[in-house]
């Protein structure tokens, strides 16, 4: 298990480092770059535009910015936002809380999944199974951006509101507010989780110490939840880590519809005024968001299922 | 000849012919049929199966639709209703047709331009299909082949394959194509690349497991005892086998390429104006709901039928290819 952690670790580094010198090297080393925004700008002379280059660090060479970026990253520090004129850190602060909640709702919209995916495969073939089934694949045909303006249309015409922002007056608004976005987010979730379910408790179902289970005369309600159950739940708790970077993609488009005020529509800010700083520091903690839910779930994985803590040894 | 001594038939020429053919380095022609026979047995198979599969004939005759009318669709718009994506339509008192609900002049109304929405509907689907299939197609290709190579050698080049599939998806893909598209401003072609980049892992996933187990199978290892090359035990053995694989994963392809598209390009970062897709059409448009719903669904009703089409008819195949069933 300590090997395998660290050899995990080791390659998460490894990512992270190579994704960040490739987007560093990215913004630097291409037209559309910062010189060439600061060379459009028509109201700055020339005496002014140097002194902004030197603020941001325009001046140095690609290789001896890379070294001063990538050591102050390290420590959270990405320099200075073009448009915030603010460290990127301390805005993403600011702006990561509401991602979460977004995030959180979401999650709790795409556990429905789990009970759909085994209400599917007790009665494969039958009504429950066709329609779940086919709301799944009706859902993942949809694009979700357009389902979001099909619903605020639909608000719109009927009672002339959509919900638009954070609600801030209190714990109602609020929910009125999350819970358009976060179901349409979570929904994705669900249609994961009903397919995986599904497919997991129908292998479960064939296994030999089920038969043997009924066999022996225990009670349904035991043989379900004691050895079916238990044994095809687990791992979900793989699938909660990779339904991560989905949640985040997904979230990032939710909050550019509905305005939320939240990393991902901060992002799209970003790249709409290319504030390269920005931009670079979002997609670092984003990547390092993703990176810690693939590893714990890797590890929570090993940890609930005793052939894969063996064989990781 | 009957249907019952065929196989016999062929079976003895081909031992007949067999010196002859390794005499002359090449197969005969008996040989060449048999094989022939084979191969049609695949796919001639899985046609009289997905035949009977009313769902899934659904389904290719609705793509078969989508596609048909983008591509005449633009003729079509040329010759029959006199417009083009780009040109502002007129009332018949010369004011320009700003906001009209779809009505016998204007099919699907117009939008906040004057333009025709039908039109551009038209025009925006030989963009979006084509980065649809272009994307399907480089994943596939790249995919399969990195796949199949890392199954078929192991070793290194298992190792070197897994890395990159293990690299690629845990990217945070959506963010790093928003940088990337804001740097390149990207064309088409450009943009279909981008997206196959960040989709050819999934397909190698998927065609790595499946072929392993197919590489230890009898006939494969027959065949390579009998002295078969390494690129003819992967193309004439274990391809064919995978067949349903690959397939699923083209069709997953097409739909989470048309869907990504369509996301990347509504939020303003993908296909860009002029050129229209079923994304870009309704970009930054959300304050003109209230006074023109129309605009709303055909965009997104296309990308739905065609995905849901694509997804049905992937979903046959697989069944239809099927060995085992």
């Amino acid at each position: 298990m300590h090997k395998f952690l660290i050899r995990r670790l080791i390659q998460s580094a490894l990512l992270l480092w190579l994704l960040m010198t490739f987007t560093f090297f990215l913004t630097r080393a291409t037209p559309g770059g910062p010189e060439a925004a600061l060379a459009e700008a028509p109201k700055y002379t020339a005496e002014e535009k140097a002194r902004i280059k030197a603020r941001f660090g325009l001046d140095d060479p690609a290789p001896v910015a890379y070294v001063k970026w990538i050591s102050s990253a390290i420590t959270l520090d990405f320099g200075r936002s073009y448009y915030y004129l603010r460290p990127p850190f301390d805005i993403i602060k600011e702006r990561i809380w509401p991602t979460v909640q977004l995030g959180l709702v979401a999650y709790l919209f795409a556990f429905i999944g789990i009970p759909l995916g085994v209400i599917a495969a007790f009665n494969r073939g039958r009504l429950p199974d066709v329609g779940i089934r086919t709301f799944t694949v009706l859902w993942d045909s949809m694009p979700t951006w357009w389902t979001a303006l099909v619903i605020i249309t639909i608000l719109s015409i009927t009672i002339h509101w959509f919900p638009q922002g954070q609600g801030r007056d209190g714990p109602i608004d609020w929910l009125t507010h999350i819970i358009i976005p976060a179901a349409i987010l979570g929904f994705g979730g669900v249609v994961t989780f009903t397919r995986y379910l599904r497919s997991q408790v129908l292998e479960v179902l064939g296994q030999e110490y089920v038969r043997l289970a009924r066999a022996k005369g225990l009670p349904e309600y035991v043989v379900i939840g004691r050895h079916i159950l238990r044994n095809s739940l687990l791992p979900v708790i793989t699938l909660m880590g990779g339904f991560l970077p989905g949640l985040l993609s997904g979230a990032a488009l939710m909050e550019g519809i509905f305005r939320w005020p939240g990393m991902g529509s901060l992002y799209l800010e970003a790249a709409a005024t290319r504030d390269y700083p920005l931009l670079l520091a979002i997609i670092t903690m984003l990547t390092i968001a993703t990176l810690i839910g693939m590893l714990m779930a890797d590890i929570a994985y090993g940890m609930v299922d005793p052939r894969i803590r063996l064989s990781q040894t | 000849m009957t249907q019952l001594d065929r196989p016999a038939a062929g079976e003895a020429s081909a031992a007949d012919g067999r010196a002859a053919s390794i005499a002359r380095g090449r197969r005969t022609p008996d040989e060449e049929a048999l094989e022939q026979r084979v191969v049609q047995g695949i796919w001639g198979r899985a046609w009289k199966k997905l035949r009977k599969d009313r769902l899934s004939m659904m389904a290719a005759t609705g793509l078969a639709i989508v596609v048909f009318i983008t591509v005449l669709g633009p003729i079509f718009a040329d010759l029959v209703l006199h417009t083009s994506p780009e040109s502002i339509q007129r009332m018949p008192d010369g004011r320009v047709a700003v906001l009209q609900p779809p009505s016998s002049r204007f099919l699907l109304g117009t939008d906040d331009l004057g333009r025709d929405v039908l039109t551009r509907l038209l025009y925006a689907g030989r963009v979006s299909l084509s980065i649809g299939f272009l994307v399907a197609g480089i994943s596939v290709a790249v995919g399969t082949a990195a796949g199949l190579a890392a199954a078929y050698y192991g070793g290194w080049v298992d190792d070197i394959v897994n890395a990159c599939i293990q690299f690629i998806f845990n990217i945070p893909g959506l963010f790093l194509l928003i940088i990337l598209s804001v740097i390149f401003q990207p064309d088409v072609v450009m943009l279909s690349l981008i997206f196959a980049f960040f989709f050819w892992p999934g397909t190698a996933r998927q065609v790595r497991g499946v072929a392993q187990s197919v590489r230890t199978r009898e006939y494969v290892v027959a065949a390579q005892s009998l002295g078969g090359s390494d690129l003819r035990l992967m193309s004439r053995h274990i391809l064919p086998n995978i067949s349903n694989v690959i397939l699923v994963g083209a069709g997953f392809d097409v739909q989470a390429a048309i869907l990504g598209e369509s996301a990347l390009s509504y939020l303003g970062f993908g296909v860009r104006v002029p050129l229209s897709s079923w994304g870009n059409m309704l970009t930054g448009s959300t304050d003109m709901f209230e006074k023109a719903p129309w605009l709303v669904y055909p965009p997104g009703a296309m990308i739905f039928i065609t995905v849901l089409c694509v997804v049905l008819l992937a979903d046959g195949l697989r069944d239809a290819l099927d060995p085992g069933v």
